[in-house]
């Protein structure tokens, strides 16, 4: 049984990174249709700044914040820069325009950091904390906990302010959101704004787990996105939960199937459930929106 | 509108004519992966080919006539490195290659400067390279063969013979993994469970959790380089292993030691004698060597040696020996002069080269290091 408790250790730590990632899609895609692959560059610079304010000198809880606030302002400028004036495009223009901003971001990171791999010392303790034959980093409990954190904020932030309420009405019609009064220009830069924050906040908490460096964006990216689909894209608690499955079913696919093919069954599982369910796990059908 | 590009290109040819009987210089290409994932490996060797050519310059070249180094960056892009291949042979005119940084690089342009019968002195790993024997091909970094052999050789002193490998899928783990399977057997070395892991995975637990199920397992061995043997050292206190762990040479770089923190003490890992300069005993003939290329990199670029720099460092010194032996840069002389390399004591080990050997290095090349309180140490 203790090889049973491992893989399932396993699966939770890297399902919880996944599910971090994988949240900060749900906020950009429920505003604005569109699905964000520079998200995974939001994650990079959050761990990638902290590092090197942290090299610079500022203690690393302030670093961590000021990481934050330039992932956010970043967000904030591929909105106005790049999102806003191809605004009237439509979804498929917009998602390649933020393909583009990725490998943009990802060029900058190489040439403002370095192209080494840097990590942040785990937050509460490095050592193993042992259950049943079994051992778990204490970082790994740090990301899963965060991973919650974030949903309970998201959850409350949609469901019971005004501002959240405007940014469903904006993503469900964005004419009539405007004939309504709201500012749907600034509310698609707000989701900008707190997915970069997500992603941020991600990047930091993963690092001492993963590691970072300038091109670790694109894989998390791919995975979370993964991770996402199968929740159901737009649904926070799907993001999270399908975050996790997939982490499981990589870990499981390496432990009692093949190291070679824990990929390959990972992402047939997800074809499966999405042939079933093809809106993912937790998805909304487009109806309820109307 | 034909007229005017013949006249165009006339005139294009007598300038580039003009340009080249105005210098006394010659010309040395350099194809290296500057930027893109083999970064690592190309910017330091573009940093030491550079610092070289002119500090060689600077006391009045070599044969009376000045080095010109031409580089072009190939991104790790193989195709991209044949184009600029082309470019260094047909336009450019170029004596001699130094180059490429990677394995796949090389490969694409080995047909050009064979055709060509240019010397090319590559800087990237893998045995193909050398093995079978190209009359213009020669090479100076340590091949994951000898890797393998190293690693065995030591496991043998400590009377361990049964081991699990854990490999990176990416190229050069999978390359080192095929090398040391086929290595195993004459070593006396059996392999007795093999994982792998992706080149971005995060986490190695459950691959480890499986060595860790099999009893017969005296050692574990990680081909592998970028940030996956760290978690995988990591993963492995994490687990509580206890046997003993082997890197491979490609993660021989601080910092590796700097990301896998405390749970890199006691791995081993075989490396060039670069990487412990200074702790090198005082009767080691490549310590001057070694020291020399340390202090001289560190002081022009301010960033600690790697031996991908070394690499580069090695080449260029080949080139330039056996140009100065040849008295010419004829090319068909210097070629000879290369293979005829003996005895020269360079940052990866002492070259002997021959007909059969364009590589010319041995075991006692690698050094086995153990990692102790976050720096190396020679293991004797």
């Amino acid at each position: 049984m203790p090889e049973f408790l491992q893989f399932a250790f396993s699966g939770l730590t890297v399902g919880a990174v996944y599910a971090l990632v994988a949240l900060g899609f749900t906020l950009i895609y429920n505003a604005s249709d569109v699905i964000n692959f520079a998200q995974g560059e939001f994650v990079m610079l959050g761990g990638m700044t902290t590092v090197f304010l942290g090299l610079a000198g500022v203690p690393l809880p302030l670093a961590a914040v000021l990481a934050i606030v330039v992932t956010v302002a970043v967000g904030l400028a591929l909105h106005r820069f790049a999102i806003e004036p191809a605004r009237a495009s439509g979804a498929v223009v917009l998602i390649i325009i933020t393909i583009g901003a990725s490998i943009f971001l990802r060029g900058v990171a190489q040439v403002v950091f370095d192209k080494r791999f840097h990590s942040l010392p785990s937050f509460i303790g490095g050592d193993a904390i042992r259950v049943g034959g079994a051992a778990i980093l204490p970082q790994s409990l740090v990301v899963l906990a965060g991973a919650v954190v974030i949903v309970v904020l998201l959850w409350a932030f949609i469901e019971r302010t005004l501002t959240g309420k405007a940014m469903i009405a904006t993503a469900a019609n964005e004419v009539a959101a405007r004939l309504v009064g709201i500012d749907t220009r600034a509310i698609v830069a707000l989701s900008f704004a707190i997915s970069a924050a997500i992603g941020a906040v991600a990047g930091i908490l993963i690092t001492p787990i993963t590691l970072t460096s300038y091109d670790v964006g694109s894989l998390l990216a791919l995975k979370g996105f993964a991770a996402a689909m199968l929740g159901g894209i737009g649904s926070a608690v799907g993001a999270v939960i399908g975050g996790l499955l997939l982490g499981l079913f990589e870990a499981f696919a390496a432990g009692y199937v093949s190291s070679q093919y824990k990929d390959a069954v990972a992402f047939l599982i997800i074809l499966i459930v999405l042939f079933a369910t093809p809106r993912g796990l937790f998805g909304r059908a487009p109806i309820e929106r109307v | 509108m034909p007229g005017y590009a013949k006249t165009a290109a006339v005139i294009a040819l007598w300038l580039a004519g003009g340009a080249g009987k105005a210098s006394a210089q010659v010309k040395l290409g350099a194809v290296l992966s500057v930027t893109g994932p083999a970064s690592f490996l190309g910017d330091p060797e573009k940093k030491t080919l550079e610092t070289y050519v002119d500090e060689i310059n600077a006391k009045g070249g070599v044969n009376g006539q000045k080095l010109q180094l031409v580089v072009y960056d190939d991104g790790a892009d193989a195709n991209a490195a044949r184009t600029f291949a082309t470019r260094l042979v047909e336009e450019d005119k170029v004596v001699a290659m130094v180059g490429g940084t990677t394995t796949g690089a090389t490969l694409a342009m080995i047909p050009v400067f064979e055709e060509a019968q240019i010397p090319l002195i590559s800087l990237a790993g893998a045995i193909q390279i050398i093995e079978p024997v190209r009359k213009w091909v020669f090479k100076t970094p340590h091949t994951d063969k000898m890797a393998c052999e190293k690693i065995f050789a030591d496991l043998k002193q400590r009377n361990l013979t049964t081991v699990a490998l854990i490999s990176g899928t990416d190229a050069f783990g999978k390359s080192m993994r095929d090398q040391c399977v086929a290595v195993a057997p004459q070593a006396g070395i059996t392999i007795a469970h093999e994982e792998s892991y992706g080149p971005r995975d995060s986490d190695m637990t459950p691959q480890l959790t499986n060595i860790k199920g099999k009893p017969a397992v005296q050692a574990v061995i990680n081909p592998g380089f970028g940030q996956g043997p760290a978690i995988v050292t990591r993963n492995y206190r994490q687990l509580g292993i206890a046997l003993p762990l082997y890197q491979s040479h490609g993660v021989a770089s601080k910092q590796f030691i700097d990301l896998a923190g405390p749970a890199a003490d006691g791995v081993r890992l075989p490396a060039a004698a670069l990487l412990v300069a200074e702790k090198l005993p005082d009767n080691d003939p490549q310590k001057p060597v070694v020291v020399a290329y340390t202090r001289t990199y560190q002081q022009k670029t301010g960033q600690p040696v790697s031996t991908f720099g070394g690499h580069a460092y090695d080449g260029l010194m080949i080139f330039v020996e056996a140009a100065k032996r040849a008295g010419s840069f004829d090319k068909a002389k210097v070629r000879d002069e290369i293979e005829k390399t003996k005895n020269f004591i360079g940052t990866g080990g002492i070259v002997n080269m021959s007909p059969r050997d364009h590589l010319g290095l041995d075991l006692s090349a690698f050094r086995v290091l153990e990692i102790k309180g976050g720096d190396w140490t020679l293991v004797q």
